[in-house]
């Protein structure tokens, strides 16, 4: 199997993985964060440029540096490749670029947002953002729309990752595309609003890695920080009824998709599941679920040494 | 005057007609390839005649041709990329309208070289009377047995479509081209996998500019040895070079590559010089997305030697001190133009066109175009002139297509070589108002 080396960490991956995925298996800080790929869905990636990295060496064969930086989740590893993310100041430089564009024309409305908490953008400009903005024009904003009773679409957050877009299209295969517009007045519109008609529709707000996507039945009703994850599940004759339960004492506030360390779903859950059923008889409740990733309901996250943050 | 390889006839009336364009010769390069040649040696002479693609990028063709994926039982596909938006580029458009049959000949000598049965013209959706053109001669063609099944009775069959475009820049991206063509949103996509190994509907699929593929023409007719002599070094051939801005004759020429740019700019065979007898302030020699040349830095390179019309001349010095061949789109500026405007002017287009993948340019080219706005209407800081280098900085090279390159390029140039300018901007707003507006006394409000 090839062998490549992420900032001196030495992994051997089967051929065809990805740069991202390699250095998943190897884990830690060296893991280029991403907010558009998403490995269940095909086609996400590419698009963010937060996972950009600097290829060093080429291969074994062909020794030579990649000229320019490469998107991490579409660049197949190599055998001898050799890659540079947190030893490389280009990239940190560039990583820091991307996250000042991402957050450009987003408004910055975590206090309100029910996003917060488990953000994957608020994390990315934790680590990488500017405390101030350069930006001194008027934000892109756009009206809320309803995608039927359930889901509450909030554009101005969207960073257009096209996770929710992919997701939909991948569970309705009528449906081609849902982003109308072009450039920075592109927006995930109507075709959405009239096309998600399916019983998984709910799992959209699950990829969203912003707050462009919400719960209609928890939007305001508590911050996530506030409620203990349990692992839940249910005998479900339409999916797999394995879930999260996110409880405040005995009551049931919401429930979603399990996540993993990267934030993604693996097995995606119906929309009973998540908006119907919130009675704690309908649940068995196995345990409390470790949240691994970082942000604020992570746990322990903000005890680490605070005085670097400026 | 240069030899005259494309535009030869362009001037006969009636040339658009397949009889006066048979008369003159033309469709003799389809006989002599479907008869006399085999598909890897026409191949094998477009590599010699050292041709590059005509669109901007200036790979060498046969290079690209001989990359094409031949795997079993999956079809090819040529596609011509007649999607030419780039401000400042109208010469596929003028070959196109002109000479048609010239497009389609080179189109059936192309397919036949690469194999493919099936090509598409794709044409931007404002050319739209273009498109009628076309489709006119493209049923001439038919109708003459040049098109369709096996033609001339060598067993060859190939059909062609022409394919009009909604009107998007980005859609001269060849993956977004593609994307475009089986119908979807023309989101450029990720590389590798290239088109020559997937493409259109996953088959191996070759993208060329509608120039190539018309210069394959005259390849084919007198021979890639030929074809080589003309030129210099490893810019070989003519080129289509459209002229505007402030000169005195605007317009398609060919010339051969090579040509000093000081004959180019001045001599009343080509530009005529610049309009009113005014001084030259600067050049874009290859359409808005290459960086702009300062009037000192026109017709003489850094080290002093000449400039000339080539894809490795242009491109002396690097970007420090040079710029690129590009499409061929030479705008020239006089002393009065205001170069702060000109590039908020490109920014726009950019900023409009923009697929909004990638967050670099979907954020970036929205941001520099609203500092560039600022600054031309006198609200401007001197902070901004290095945001925007910055800004720039940033998008180039961070994004899935050269479309965020392009939008960095002129902003990055222009503060590169007029950095004064922009200053003057900030210093200076009243003064610089009145000139670029004339009546204007008051900095008019941000909007």
């Amino acid at each position: 199997m090839p062998k490549v080396k992420i900032d001196g960490f030495e992994v051997e991956v089967p051929e065809g993985t990805t740069i991202l995925n390699a250095a998943r298996q190897i884990g830690g800080d060296i893991v280029p964060p991403a907010m558009c790929y998403y490995s269940t869905l095909k086609g996400s990636g590419g698009k963010c440029r937060t996972c950009l990295v600097k290829v060093t060496k080429g291969s074994e064969k062909d020794p030579r540096p990649m000229p320019k930086l490469v998107a991490s989740c579409q660049t197949q590893i190599m055998d001898g490749m050799e890659v540079a993310n947190i030893t490389s100041d280009e990239v940190q430089n560039a990583r820091k670029g991307v996250v000042e564009f991402l957050l450009l024309n987003h408004p910055l409305d975590c206090p309100i947002c029910d996003q917060a908490g488990e953000c994957h953008l608020q994390d990315l400009s934790f680590e990488h953002g500017m405390a101030n903005t350069r930006y001194e024009f008027e934000r892109r904003t756009f009206e809320k729309i309803d995608i039927g009773a359930y889901i509450k679409l909030h554009m101005t957050r969207c960073i257009l990752c096209y996770r929710c877009v992919y997701t939909a299209q991948q569970l309705t295969p009528e449906r081609v595309h849902g982003v109308v517009g072009r450039g920075d007045h592109a927006e995930i519109s109507t075709f959405i609003e009239k096309a998600i008609d399916n019983e998984f529709s709910g799992n959209v707000i699950d990829v969203c890695p912003v707050g462009a996507l919400t719960d209609r039945t928890f939007r305001f009703k508590s911050r996530v920080w506030f409620l203990n994850p349990m692992d839940a599940h249910r005998d479900c004759p339409t999916c797999s009824g394995k879930a999260v339960v996110w409880m405040y004492g005995h009551e049931i506030f919401r429930v979603t998709a399990r996540k993993d360390q990267f934030g993604e779903v693996k097995d995606f859950i119906c929309n009973t599941c998540r908006f119907e059923t919130k009675k704690t008889s309908d649940w068995t409740v196995e345990g409390p679920r470790a949240i691994d990733r970082q942000s604020v309901i992570a746990q322990n996250h903000y005890t680490a040494d605070v005085s670097t943050v400026r | 005057m240069g030899r005259k390889l494309l535009l030869e006839n362009a001037h006969i009336e009636g040339i658009h007609t397949y009889e006066v364009y048979r008369k003159h010769g033309g469709y003799r390069s389809v006989e002599k390839a479907l008869k006399t040649m085999s598909p890897d040696a026409i191949v094998e002479e477009v590599k010699k005649s050292g041709l590059r693609g005509r669109g901007g990028a200036g790979f060498p063709t046969g290079m690209k041709w001989s990359f094409l994926a031949k795997p079993e039982g999956v079809p090819r596909y040529l596609l011509c990329n007649a999607d030419e938006s780039e401000p400042g580029t109208f010469k596929d458009r003028f070959l196109m309208e002109k000479i048609p049959h010239l497009l389609i000949e080179g189109m059936i000598v192309s397919s036949f070289a690469l194999g493919a049965n099936t090509s598409y013209i794709y044409i931007r959706g404002e050319y739209s009377w273009v498109v009628f053109i076309l489709e006119k001669a493209i049923a001439e063609a038919y109708a003459k047995g040049w098109l369709g099944k096996n033609i001339l009775g060598t067993g060859y069959d190939l059909d062609l479509y022409v394919n009009p475009g909604a009107g998007a820049y980005i859609c001269g991206e060849e993956t977004a081209l593609i994307e475009s063509l089986e119908g979807k949103r023309g989101n450029p996509r990720v590389k590798p996998p290239f088109p020559a190994v997937k493409g259109l509907w996953q088959a191996p699929t070759v993208v060329n500019n509608v120039e190539t593929i018309a210069a394959v023409v005259p390849i084919i007719n007198e021979g890639g040895e030929e074809y080589a002599k003309i030129g210099i070094g490893r810019s070989t051939g003519t080129k289509l070079i459209s002229a505007g801005g402030n000169i005195n004759k605007p317009g398609v020429y060919e010339i051969d590559l090579g040509l000093p740019m000081e004959e180019f700019l001045y001599s009343d065979e080509w530009c005529g010089g610049i309009k009113n007898g005014k001084r030259l302030k600067a050049c874009v020699p290859g359409g808005s997305s290459v960086p702009i040349l300062p009037h000192f830095l026109v017709c003489k390179t850094a080290t002093g030697e000449d400039r000339l019309m080539s894809y490795e001349s242009l491109s002396d010095g690097g970007f420090a001190t040079g710029s690129m061949l590009g499409s061929g789109g030479f705008i020239v500026y006089d002393e009065d133009q205001c170069i702060v405007r000109n590039t908020w002017n490109f920014t726009r287009f950019y900023h409009h066109e923009s697929c909004g993948q990638c967050s670099p340019c979907r954020e970036g080219t929205g941001w520099m175009e609203k500092v560039l706005w600022r600054l031309e209407n006198g609200q401007g800081k001197l902070s901004d002139i290095d945001l925007l280098v910055d800004v720039a900085k940033k998008i180039e090279g961070n994004t899935i297509c050269p479309l965020g390159d392009a939008a960095a390029w002129p902003v990055a140039a222009a503060i590169r070589h007029f950095r004064e300018e922009f200053e003057w901007h900030v210093n200076e707003p009243k003064a610089c108002m009145e000139r670029n507006y004339g009546l204007v006394k008051e900095p008019v409000a941000v909007v």
